[in-house]
């Protein structure tokens, strides 16, 4: 691998671009690998990634249906922030945030990491009283996060609403600095490439079909469609397909499958400076840096792999939007589109070991994957080399719905699901 | 949006009218107390999620507001047909070939 450097540049503009080399290679699939992880989003990426840099397990194949990054990693809006209240997801959103920052230097390749804060507004009482126990449990946790009385949340983001005649008037807001944005394609090609350099097989246009089984029930390998393939260890990392590979090895899941949607505006000059979420009249917006403004909106209210979702759900986050800043209701919306996110009763993520040997999960990031692609790999990976969960994510266990000790994000993790 | 039929109101409704209620035919125990944790489980958390046909419940909200079942294809978002509460699983399919 040829390291990125302005020195890099400036070599290459004297040739005529003409050195540059393949990010990843793309070979032929092995008859067996160590470990085989299904599905190439970001969390599979990372995954690879520090089984090869932590763990030394090189040995490894990332079988990917369609193409690198295609799926939720290229669709979401790339928001980062770790403001979770229980102590288990504060630790591991945690963790990922702690990886986000020098994840561009560690990767040699720049993920635009911006820590611009993550502000969420607060219009009722309620919202204030959630709002501050959240900023307190996370102080707790040593994750940063302040309150702001209107005015303040408004200096933050000039363009903000906060006159006192809105229908839903800003009476506060709890602001992480440390959150921001990132560039979601480029963390996905990031650890691809570095988990390439390091040996990684990374296989696009490889369906997995069936999880092949020995009669003792440890896995052996993946039926694809590009043949068979065997592997001791199979990580399954395939969002919200996840339950269907899951079946494949005869493991129910607690998990279904909602299109959730996106949408990003015509390009403008900078006017939203940081990422402002609002879960009450259920909106959050952010400014990428080509201008657009990224705008999320809900689930449909029904299982669904379609890839696509309701008008009426964007109409009601656009209608949220234009209710805290006035400012776009002239704005025109380029294009939108809807990926799969697979949802725990919980809302809090599986990164486990399952009931068969040689199978491990990490799915049920629900609506809220992206911020945690580090950290998630990075577990995930330990888990997997180890055959044993690391600290920061053995309580994200399967077995937690059947012993009853969920980690109970659902009406908690600061954002409207 | 999707269009739903409403087997009671023997209407085509948009979406708005409607709120899914999640997987239908999971039977809840008539003696709660007495479930293990893998029946409670299988019960209350574990969901078949298809990629294909589902069998699910839905409660036309803004009509009768009664439940009903449908049968829905999660890949396109078709719907197969609807039946009342109450009634079983259908065994054969309209359109279906088996």
């Amino acid at each position: 691998m040829k390291k990125y450097s302005a020195f890099a540049i400036a070599r290459e503009a004297m040739r005529g671009h003409k050195g540059w080399e393949e990010q990843w290679s793309s070979p032929e699939p092995k008859k067996e690998y160590d470990v085989i992880i299904v599905g190439a989003g970001g969390h599979g990426l990372a995954t690879a990634y520090y089984l090869a840099t932590v763990h030394g397990i090189t040995n490894v194949a990332v079988l990917e249906k369609g193409w690198l990054g295609g799926g939720n990693t290229g669709r979401n809006t790339t928001i980062i922030r770790s403001n979770y209240l229980y102590d288990e997801s504060a630790g591991i959103y945690d963790h990922a945030l702690k990886l986000w920052d020098g994840l561009s230097q560690e990767l040699n390749y720049n993920v635009m990491y911006s820590a611009r804060g993550v502000m969420m507004l607060a219009h009722n009482v309620h919202d204030v009283q959630v709002l501050k126990r959240h900023v307190h449990a996370n102080r707790l946790n040593g994750i940063d996060n302040e309150w702001l009385t209107p005015e303040q949340a408004n200096e933050f983001c000039p363009p903000l609403n906060i006159s006192k005649e809105a229908r839903y008037p800003v009476v506060g807001a709890a602001l992480q600095r440390r959150g921001g944005t990132a560039r979601h394609d480029a963390v996905a090609w990031g650890y691809a490439r570095g988990a390439s350099a390091r040996g990684v097989h990374i296989i696009q246009n490889c369906e997995v079909t069936g999880v092949k089984r020995a009669p003792n029930g440890a896995v052996t390998g993946v039926e694809t469609t590009r043949g068979f393939i065997g592997a001791k260890k199979v990580g399954v990392v395939a969002a919200g397909h996840s339950s269907v590979i899951m079946n494949m090895a005869g493991v129910r899941m607690p998990l279904e499958s909602y299109p959730l949607q996106a949408l990003v505006s015509e390009p403008v000059k900078p006017v939203v400076p940081c990422v402002v979420m609002s879960n009450t009249v259920h909106a959050y917006i952010s400014q990428s840096d080509k201008g657009e403004l990224v705008i999320g909106a809900g689930t449909d209210q029904y299982v669904s792999y379609s890839q696509t979702g309701g008008l009426h759900i964007l109409q009601h986050t656009l209608d949220a939007i234009c209710e805290m800043f006035p400012i776009f209701t002239r704005m025109k919306m380029l294009r939108s589109w809807g990926g799969i996110v697979d949802v725990t009763p919980d809302r809090s993520p599986i990164l486990a070991k399952t009931p068969v040997p040689g199978l491990y999960v990490n799915c049920g990031w629900g609506t809220g994957g992206f911020k945690a692609t580090p950290g998630s790999g990075h577990v995930f990976a330990h888990t997997i080399a180890k055959d044993d969960p690391h600290p920061i994510n053995a309580p994200f266990t399967i077995e937690r719905f059947r012993t009853g000790r969920l980690i109970d994000e659902a009406a908690a993790a600061a954002v409207a699901h | 949006m999707l269009l739903i039929r409403c087997p009671y109101c023997e209407e085509e409704r948009p979406e708005l009218e409607f709120r899914n209620a999640g997987e239908a035919h999971i039977a809840r125990s008539a003696n709660m107390a007495g479930e293990s944790d893998d029946d409670f489980e299988k019960f209350f958390f574990i969901r078949s999620n298809p990629k294909g046909i589902i069998y699910e419940r839905w409660r036309h909200m803004h009509g009768c507001a009664r439940f009903f079942n449908a049968v829905r294809d999660t890949v396109t978002d078709k719907f197969i047909m609807t039946y009342k509460a109450g009634e079983p699983k259908p065994a054969k399919l309209p359109g279906a070939s088996k």
